[in-house]
């Protein structure tokens, strides 16, 4: 029998086995942030032990961090205690820091990747479920809570069960104006917000390899909506381009022989995984959500779906949300477009709404942030010329960090108002108490905040 | 990490699904840099208005339910991978969690807390409900070390599953991190063989 791409890397990584199904897996990169470390750090001052393999944990702040005034001091005094906390954790146990002011500071999934600290074979976790965001190199990566990232700093190791193997083909094309996001909100509409429930995803078929690294970023990312702990995606030319000259990248002979060693990472022809899906992107439409949780989705022609007999959960969803089943989201009135996150703040997410919007206005109605994804992608968006773009179209064009994605700074939708995110997760209040969150790609935001409603992009390309 | 080896009480019904981490402590809550504390603020926004008054038809304001033990729809804990769910829960005074499905990082995460996940049938959870329903007095016994979780009030019982290392911690009060450093000896020894291995393809 042969052996998937999971197989091969877990294989590498195992240490010993403990019993029952408890395996202790080798780390080979750490990310960690502000909100989820504390407590792990505290742990190893109680037991009076030093971080074991300091040279592969990177830090950044990006959870708790305001995205406006980044070098004046956090204003809100538990952030900045959050912040000054990681600064001072990382001194003391010498981990490289890549704090607010540094040029590689931004959300830690985007960063990774950006540095070339993200390598295909690697295995990486992170205190953050959307750290199945780096799988799109090729890597087993997931996200672990505050316990094991104590672990992972005391001994570079975890604990984990070997998960059941998915894969998801998608072949043929995608229409004009769908995009990655699209994609991977109609996967979990299908299979539901549990569907991936103790399962490792691999991504494959024709429609994912034409895929850039960064949209393969957006699909891995939200594995983890799905319930699966993490999303994969075999290396190839795509990723070696890529990682190719990053900064943390294997350099000159170093990288050929590198690039030699990830071609062997795919899955065999023979492995049998535990189950498999297959999808076709023509029939994928740009995909809108109306519930309370990422498999609430439906394509924006659709109208959302009659609640399931005796389901309290899903008309509960429906009556936060102020929407009712049999209604079309297209025409839905919105006040806020966030577009950001570790799902969509990219370069290529910003390309996208600029080339979308510019020479254009914002509905009046309509207050839109776009916050990128890292200080780079800041840079790179205003060396572009994008940053006049969206201000022009009365966009505002913040500082990096997580911001509305989870509300965790100042950055929040008020009660009741609608907000179309590029984010991951529409949970109630995940943008704020009683905000409702409506999750689309890039480029239905930037229409959205046109129009000042939802309509397809399809349709604007149309006549535009 | 404290010993779970019987627990007998009475429990708390959230007939709700989908429970995620989000509701469980809200982002804004996460601003500590210790454990402690997490409770007050468990299910802060189902269980308080804006302006801090407790919201009568909460379950956790209802002075008829009370105990140690959560029952909960499917798929709790689903969505971020904050252990202050775990934590929130544990210091609000919950012991165990009762529902038919969970996320896989909230479930680690409880076990790594002390704090147990049973996964039971549908029809049990069902079963669970109604009897809670019909007597709030109705306490659940749940014995680690037989896997077993009992309803005394309608006879109802049914086996659980747990990791066998996972149980072993539990019911010693042991945790990851303890065993971790006393292999630490093979960890080395992993990285040597790796090292060699990746210079031999060199
Ligand atoms: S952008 Fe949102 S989902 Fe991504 S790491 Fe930050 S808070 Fe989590």
């Amino acid at each position: 029998m042969g052996k998937t791409l999971f197989d091969k890397i877990w294989a590498r990584h195992l240490v010993t086995e403990v019993g029952g199904d408890t395996q202790v897996l080798y780390i080979d990169r750490h990310f960690i942030h502000e909100v989820t470390s504390p407590q792990a750090f505290a742990g190893l001052r109680q037991r009076g032990i030093p971080v074991f393999r300091p040279a592969q944990t990177i830090a950044t702040a990006d959870h708790n961090v305001p995205t406006r005034n980044q070098h004046l001091p956090i204003q809100e005094e538990l952030s900045r205690f959050q912040v000054d906390t990681l600064t001072e954790n990382c001194a003391d146990f010498g981990i490289n820091l890549y704090g607010l002011g540094h040029k590689h500071q931004g959300i830690v999934h985007v960063i990774g990747p950006e540095l070339g600290i993200t390598q295909p074979g690697m295995t990486i976790v992170c205190g953050d479920s959307h750290t199945s965001t780096h799988g799109a190199f090729g890597c087993i990566a997931f996200g672990i809570g505050t316990s094991q990232v104590e672990q992972t700093l005391a001994t570079q190791c975890v604990l984990q069960r070997k998960p059941k193997q998915m894969r998801i083909n998608v072949d043929g094309e995608l229409q004009p104006g769908v995009t990655a996001k699209d994609v991977i909100l109609h996967i979990i509409s299908r299979l539901t917000a549990s569907g991936g429930t103790g399962y490792f995803v691999e991504y494959a078929g024709s429609a994912i390899r034409g895929l850039s690294m960064e949209a393969r970023m957006t699909i891995c990312n939200m594995s983890i909506e799905m319930g699966a702990r993490g999303g994969l995606i075999a290396p190839d030319e795509t990723t070696f381009d890529y990682i190719r000259g990053r900064k943390f990248a294997p350099q000159g002979e170093a990288f050929a022989e590198a690039v030699e060693q990830w071609s062997a990472l795919y899955t065999d022809e023979k492995a049998v995984f535990d189950q498999e899906y297959h999808f076709r992107a023509e029939e994928i439409e740009p995909m809108v959500t109306f519930g309370t949780n990422p498999g609430m989705g439906i394509g924006i022609g659709q109208r959302i779906p009659e609640t399931p007999a005796g389901n309290a959960t899903y008309q509960k969803a429906l009556d936060y949300m102020g929407l009712q089943a049999g209604q079309s989201m297209a025409g839905q009135k919105v006040h806020h477009v966030f577009i950001g996150s570790c799902t969509n703040s990219r370069m290529e997410d910003l390309r996208m709404v600029a080339e979308l919007v510019k020479g254009k206005q914002k509905a009046p109605h309509v207050k839109v942030m776009i916050v990128p994804g890292s200080k780079q992608v800041e840079a790179q968006a205003k060396a572009e010329g994008l940053d006049q773009i969206f201000e022009a179209a009365g966009f505002e064009f913040r500082e990096p960090g997580c911001s509305a994605c989870l509300g965790m700074n100042e950055d929040k939708v008020p009660a009741g108002e609608y907000c179309v995110s590029t984010s991951n997760r529409n949970f109630e209040g995940r943008q704020g108490p009683g905000a409702r969150t409506i999750l689309a790609s890039p480029a239905m935001a930037a229409v959205t905040a046109l129009e000042g409603r939802l309509v397809d992009v399809r349709e604007f390309l149309n006549q535009n | 990490m404290e010993k779970f080896t019987t627990l007998h009480s009475t429990a708390v019904p959230l007939p709700i699904e989908e429970v995620d981490t989000d509701q469980i402590i809200p982002a804004r809550f996460l601003k500590a840099t210790t454990r402690e504390g997490f409770g007050d603020n468990l299910f802060r926004d189902w269980r308080y208005e804006n302006d801090g008054r407790p919201k009568a038809d909460f379950v956790l304001n209802n002075p008829l339910y009370s105990g140690k033990i959560l029952v909960a729809g499917r798929n709790f804990g689903c969505g971020s991978s904050r252990e202050h769910a775990a934590w929130a829960l544990y210091d609000y005074g919950f012991r165990a969690v009762v529902s038919s499905f969970f996320a896989d990082i909230f479930r680690a995460n409880a076990l790594n807390n002390g704090l147990l996940p049973v996964q039971v049938s549908q029809e049990l959870l069902h079963g669970i409900f109604t009897a809670i329903e019909a007597d709030p007095q109705a306490a659940l016994t749940i014995d680690l070390e037989a896997q077993r979780i009992h309803i005394a009030a309608s006879g109802l019982s049914e086996g659980f599953e747990i990791d066998t290392y996972k149980k072993h911690c539990l019911l010693n009060g042991l945790d990851d991190i303890d065993f971790l450093l006393s292999i630490q000896d093979q960890i080395e020894a992993y990285e040597q063989s790796r090292r060699q291995q990746l210079t031999a393809a060199q």
